[in-house]
């Protein structure tokens, strides 16, 4: 058997839609292949990919392998995994990256105990250690509040999910060179779970908004003048996870370590006292107003612009200045 | 009407995250003045149980992996309703990573055995990993439903569960028995019964195994069982910020926050 070389990073599509945040390990996948000299190979996997195979090619990686059959145009954790399982064997990647999504959580949790390989968690960063060439990690833990940094001590491929908007996708001057490959007889067969129904709508993506409006446990679930304010400035909304968990709105728009890191320019925070995990999920962020009656806060000592007011009062105001006084 | 078999719930007991305090001399976590809970989710999870056995009958097992104190929040999962409870208990477990927990629980499920369905929570409040679920599927050779949201029906030989996605959700059936792993806060779990809790208490015996019970050898679990190692633990602070207040009328507020962030 050959040894295991290269880094190989799964690329999540469904239903023809690239996931942003594959590009993202994509890109520190080439970052990493050029410092360590090791070859940078995509996989991706779907049913009529010929325009996402072509944007995937140009971000970093040397080869781009491509399986394309009806049975994976959704994602189907059976089906997937036996494709990955098979591509495994066959290109013997020592790393294996994935972006921290829902569907590749579940794919890479399956391949680590598949091929009883390790397996780091949602990181905030990923390298190679110099001197051993161990995959090193940073995992945050307990909120966010504590980061351990993790490395590999046994098993092949060395795997980690690395959470979306940890790094930006950058166009690379070089394109991949596209291998199709088909996979053999048999291992689509089998599966045991069978889609019936799927819904979804188009949704803002938050990780790369330049504004945001979040909407914390103070609005009491009344988002109608947090979505006027958000209009009006050209802002995304978000929630904390209290909201989320009443289901005022998917979990899509959580901010925090449970969902989405923002990265935006401007950030305003209503009615949220901030916690750990909520405080995680803007550390990135440009500048912060957070808008609270409660002078003592936490959240006060995460932004820039503390305001003390009720926050409806302030939404009336703001919505009218922004029309002109009108 | 289809009949359930065992319905084994997953139960972890956390210390609350806002509670852990990092000594950054040391550097360690120090997890002794937390309050401990039953991790949230896995609340979900014991309540969506609860609520099939209800519709489809089974018996809902509780199975947990941790250190022996955790006995007390088990019997609280009794006293919601549970039937039974089961803690992996030893001291070889300590520093084991989410391979092995998935390894050890996927042992304890089919010690248990004669399951239609494995429901843990989605993830764990301080590891929030979210890889057991799926990894425990893998070494029973079922599968798993990850993210789930809702239970729609059951039948004899499979399940159909609506499940969230980027996005919206997908409704998949799924053959059992099976992995499903559930979201935080899909339902409101229910208080536990006062009069079962007594019982529960004083009458209720969690059986305990270690892990030559599930016949694995010391070196397989632990430190020297994973496969990732922690080298480092650090305090993540945020970023220092201004922290200016801006007082005033709401319309002063209003136009001194329009002019500094440049709305207009």
């Amino acid at each position: 058997m050959s040894e295991w070389r290269g880094i190989s990073v799964f690329i999540e599509q469904d239903n023809g839609e690239l996931e942003g945040a594959s590009l993202e390990v994509l890109t520190r996948a080439g970052e990493l292949g050029r410092k360590f000299n090791e070859d940078v190979l995509g996989i991706l996997l779907g049913h009529e990919l010929k325009n996402i195979a072509k944007e995937s090619s140009q971000y970093g990686a040397d080869k781009l392998i491509v399986v394309n059959h009806p049975d994976l145009r959704h994602y189907n954790s059976d089906a997937y995994t036996e494709v990955m399982a098979y591509l495994i064997n066959k290109y013997r990647p020592r790393y294996l990256l994935l972006p921290a999504t829902r569907n590749s959580r579940d794919l890479a949790g399956r391949l680590a105990v598949r091929f009883r390989a390790c397996l780091s968690a949602h990181v905030i960063m990923v390298d190679i250690d110099e001197r051993d060439r161990k995959l090193v990690t940073a995992v945050p833990g307990f909120g966010g509040n504590i980061v351990a940094t993790v490395v590999c001590t046994s098993g092949k491929p060395e795997m980690a999910t690395v959470s979306p908007g940890t790094y930006e996708a950058k166009l690379s001057n070089k394109e991949a060179t596209i291998i199709e490959e088909t996979i053999p007889e048999g291992a689509l067969r089998g599966r045991r779970i069978e889609l019936m129904e799927k819904k979804t709508s188009p949704m803002p993506d938050l990780s790369r908004a330049e504004k945001v409006v979040v909407a914390g446990l103070g609005t009491g679930g009344d988002l109608e003048l947090i979505k006027e304010f958000a209009s009006l400035i050209g802002a995304a909304i978000g929630v904390t996870r209290p909201l989320a968990d009443m289901g005022l709105m998917p979990r899509d728009y959580q901010i925090g370590t449970t969902g989405v890191s923002l990265r935006a320019k401007t950030v305003f925070v209503f009615g949220a006292s901030g916690a750990p995990h909520f405080v995680y999920g803007i550390r990135d962020c440009g500048t912060i107003v957070a808008v609270n009656t409660d002078k003592e806060a936490p959240i006060f000592e995460n932004c820039d612009y503390c305001v003390v007011a009720d926050l409806f009062d302030l939404l009336k105001v703001l919505i009218k200045e922004m029309r002109g006084g009108k | 009407m289809a009949s359930l078999r065992n319905i084994i719930v997953t139960m972890k007991v956390t210390p609350k995250p806002e509670e852990i305090r990092f000594d950054p001399t040391t550097k360690t976590v120090d997890r002794s003045k937390a309050t401990n809970e039953i991790n949230p989710a896995d609340k979900n999870a014991l309540e969506l149980a609860l609520q099939l056995k209800e519709k489809y009958g089974g018996r809902v097992v509780i199975l947990s992996m941790g250190p022996p104190f955790w006995d007390q929040f088990l019997k609280m999962g009794i006293a919601m309703g549970a039937d039974d409870a089961v803690l992996i208990s030893d001291r070889a477990l300590g520093g084991s990573d989410a391979f092995v927990t998935s390894r050890v629980l996927a042992a304890a499920v089919k010690k248990i055995g004669d399951y239609s369905l494995v429901i843990a929570g989605e993830e764990s409040e301080d590891g929030s990993t979210g890889q057991v679920p799926p990894g425990m599927a893998e070494w029973l050779g079922i599968p798993a439903v990850t993210y789930v949201s809702q239970v729609t029906d059951a039948m004899e030989d499979s399940i159909i569960v609506k499940r969230t996605i980027k996005g919206g959700y997908e409704t998949v059936k799924v053959k059992l028995p099976a992995v499903i792993s559930v979201e935080l806060g899909i339902n409101t779990p229910r208080f536990p019964d006062f009069e079962r809790l007594q019982w529960a208490q004083n009458e209720f015996k969690t059986t305990i195994w270690g892990i030559k019970d599930l016949g694995i050898a010391e070196n397989e679990v632990g430190f020297k069982g994973s496969l990732t190692a922690v080298t480092e633990l650090r305090e993540l602070r945020p970023r220092e910020r201004l922290r200016q207040f801006i007082e005033g009328s709401p319309e002063e507020i209003a136009r001194e926050l329009i002019k500094r962030l440049g709305l207009k």
